[in-house]
This record gives structure tokens, sequence and C-alpha cells, in this order.
């Protein structure tokens, strides 16, 4: 019950905050008792990366490239979500982009330049590593091409500090589907894992129906969760829907980021998927940023990952004089 | 002999008349066939409507770009491909309004891409 009433907060607080993306810290297994020595271990011998904590953050639907409305700002969202990870006090290891960094075009030389500029303020970022994976707007048109020649490829893993992250490619295909032979790419590169490690799963479209009139959904993304099912630390970051949500099935735990662009309203209350009209008052209203712990106490069976909200503002646009940040912890 | 004829010219006058209709209505048993046409970012047309239990063929075609047929609650997924006619059948045993959407990234108003099919 009391988790349930924490939920509530958590999705009440984070629909009146706006900002730019999801900080995840990570203190993987640590102190979590000789099955998860044994599992460290066992990391090690098999990625040579060994446990220690760090924090990542999670970015999400810049659509560099979109011009308004619903949002007249451009990248200024991305912009300031760039220049707030830069401004936290403690520094992120990672950012991981959950795609459609940029807004397609059907003019080959103008996506490009949108994904130039999309790595142009990525590249202030002061953060060791930026991975990527592509949304339908960078993707769907040309089968990834662009994509590829600017990142590599579109589905991948690796290793950090004991946790696998795996990139799931969920567009390239046009349609919200994985593919056979990306699937059995990610059962393969689970397999050498103990069914115990700390597992990330970064893709754009959520993996379970969410709202498939709404084409929130991926087609085989069932067959994905079948995979990841004996895994029991399990967390998949996603991005695509504009707004924050978080669902859990099995072990997994699935959570999406708010965009750097706009909004959409919650598809139980309305019935048109139409953006949340800009409010020029609070112009970044809705989106935002969350704050993820990795609990260490819990063993990793359990869900180890809790959230904290961050409220900012700007005053530019809202009034209050420059960035607030207010950290409100969350158990879920 | 007379009423040979005259039954004759009925099949032919009701064959005429089936074949004119904007959905041809078909001998009993025989799918009613609903063309649709699907471009960037629209279906046309983009609300049709069926009876419970009835056979129907969606005759779906393309006139620029590939598209997506798609409906989880109809269990339609299909591929629209420019130049080409593709025959959906259903019956449908659910009343209510279904929204189908194009699955098949298209543009930037792609995700806006939809009709509504409502069985009563």
């Amino acid at each position: 019950m009391a988790d349930s009433i924490e939920r509530r907060k958590f999705l009440r607080i984070a629909s009146m905050s706006m900002g730019i993306g999801t900080l995840y810290k990570v203190a993987p297994l640590l102190g979590a008792g000789r099955e998860a020595h044994e599992l460290g271990v066992s990391l090690k011998e098999s990625n040579g990366e060994s446990i220690a904590p760090f924090t990542f953050v999670q970015l999400s639907d810049a659509h560099v490239g979109f011009s308004g409305p619903p949002d007249p700002l451009g990248t200024k969202a991305f912009e300031q979500a760039v220049a707030m990870v830069n401004a936290l006090p403690q520094r992120p290891d990672l950012v991981l982009f959950t795609g459609d960094l940029t807004h397609d075009s059907e003019v080959k030389d103008e996506h490009a330049k949108r994904m130039r500029q999309f790595q142009q303020i990525a590249a202030q970022l002061k953060v060791p590593k930026l991975v990527c994976v592509p949304g339908e707007h960078d993707a769907g048109l040309d089968g990834g091409q662009l994509f590829r020649e600017s990142f590599g490829p579109t589905n991948y893993s690796f290793d950090y500090r004991g946790v696998h992250f795996v990139a799931l490619d969920n567009v390239s295909r046009a349609k919200p589907e994985l593919g056979a032979e990306q699937l059995a790419w990610f059962k393969k590169d689970l397999a050498r894992f103990p069914k115990t490690a700390p597992i990330v799963v970064f893709t754009h479209r959520p993996l379970f129906d969410l709202k498939p009139e709404w084409e929130w959904f991926t087609s085989d993304g069932d067959e994905a969760m079948n995979v990841l099912a004996p895994y029991k630390n399990v967390t998949v970051l996603y991005g695509h829907i504009h707004r924050d949500d978080e669902h859990v099935i099995a072990n997994t735990h699935h959570y999406a980021a708010r965009s750097l662009i706009f909004a959409f309203p919650d598809p139980e209350k309305v019935a048109d998927k139409k953006p949340i009209p800009f409010d020029k008052e609070h112009p970044f209203k809705n989106l935002g940023i969350r704050v993820v712990n990795h609990n260490v106490k819990k063993p990793p069976q359990a869900s180890s990952f809790s959230i904290e909200d961050v409220e900012l503002s700007l005053r530019e646009y809202s009034g209050i004089n420059g960035i607030q940040q207010i950290l409100k912890p969350v158990s879920l | 002999m007379k009423d040979r004829n005259r039954l004759v010219f009925a099949l032919v006058l009701a064959c005429a008349v089936m074949l004119s209709a904007p959905f041809s209505t078909q001998a009993q048993g025989t799918p009613r066939i609903i063309e649709i046409t699907a471009k960037r970012f629209e279906f046309t047309p983009n609300v049709i409507t069926l009876k419970r239990g009835e056979p129907v063929i969606l005759r779906v075609k393309s006139t620029d770009v590939t598209h997506g047929f798609f409906s989880k609650q109809l269990k339609i997924d299909e591929v629209i491909e420019p130049g080409k006619t593709l025959d959906v059948k259903i019956t449908p045993q659910t009343a209510g309004s279904f929204t189908l959407i194009c699955d098949h990234f298209c543009g930037s108003g792609h995700g806006n891409m939809k009709m509504s099919i409502v069985v009563e």
C-alpha cells in the first residue's frame, strides 16, 4: 500500500514538473551479500567490467529540426538539458539518448543537417560517453542509413561497471518491430550472463502494448520480453510517447522519458493523439527529469531502482529566477 | 418462355445495379468489397461502417509510398505497397469503433494517419 501511495505521489509530482530527461544513479549490487559478490565475480569474468557505482542520464525525443506548433522553442529544451546535465553536482558517466534525435525530412541533405545539429548540441555534454538509439523520425524513411553513418550500428550492447546495456532498434524497419534477426542476436547477447545480472535495455518505442492505436507498441516486443523473462534485474528505458510512464511486467521495469520538444497527453483521458498545447508561461511544462537510484540494500532478485523527481523552471520562460532543482525522493 | 426472359432480364438488371453501387453488394455469402485509398497522411474514406458478423473485403491501395494497415483490435497487420492492391478479409464479431493506423513510417504526419472502422 505504501508503495502505491508513493507511486501516485510520484506521478502527481511528475505531471507538475518540467525539465529534460532522466538521471539514473547506479550502484550495482554493492553490499548485496554473498550472491551479489558471486555475481560480481561472474560478471568480471564475462565482461572485464568491475562493479562500481555510477550515474547516467536518459534524454529522449529532441526532434531537432521540428518547428512549431505546438512547440515554437525548437532546440531550447535540448540545449537546456545539456546545460543542466553539465551543471549536475555529480557529473554523469554516461548519457543514453532513446531516439528521435532529429525530426525527419524527405530531403536527405536537410535531414543530415539536422543530425549534425543534434551532434553539435550533444557534443557540449561534458560526459565521457554518449550512446544513442534511433527513433522512427531518425531512421524510418531511410532504414537507419543516416543514423549508422552518424553513430554506427542501430542495435548493440556494452558493459559498464557491472551493468549490461543493450540498445534495441524497433524503428529502422519502418514498422514498430525488432525483427527475427535482431531478436536472435538479442537472445545470444544475453545468454552469457547469469540470470541475476543487472541489465538495462534502451530502445525507442515501448516493448509492450501501451497504446497500439497511437502506435505506442512494438509488434514483436513480446518476443523480446520472453528473452528477458529469465533475468531478474531488468530495466527497460524508452522514449517515443513524450510523457513519463512506468510499468512493471514480471521482473522487468519499464520507464518512459519525457520529450525535449513537446508532450503528449494521457491516452486514457483523451481520444485523439494531439500534443499538449504550448503554454508560453510554462514552456517546459510536462517535460521532465527523474533521478533513479540503484538501491544497494536490496538483493538483485528484487527491483533495485528508486526514483526521484527533479523539478526545473527557467527564468526566461517562467519568471522564476534561474534554474531550480527540487529533489523529491520516491520509493517505487 | 416470356417468364424465363423476364427472369433473365431481372437478373441482369440486378447485377448491373450491384456493380454500379459504391460498395458493391454481392450475392449472399460473398463478401462486400470496400475500397480504401492510402496516401500521406490519410485514409479515404476515413470512417467505414460494417455490420457485426458480416464478411467484408477491404480493398486497399496506396497512391504514393508504402503504408501500414494495422489494427490490433481487429487483428489486421498489413503493408500497402504503392502500385499494388491489397485485399484484407475481415468478419468483425464485436460491435464498437476501432482505430486503424498506418504503422509503416511514412513521414512527419505519420503519427496521425488513421481511420475508424465502426461495427454495428
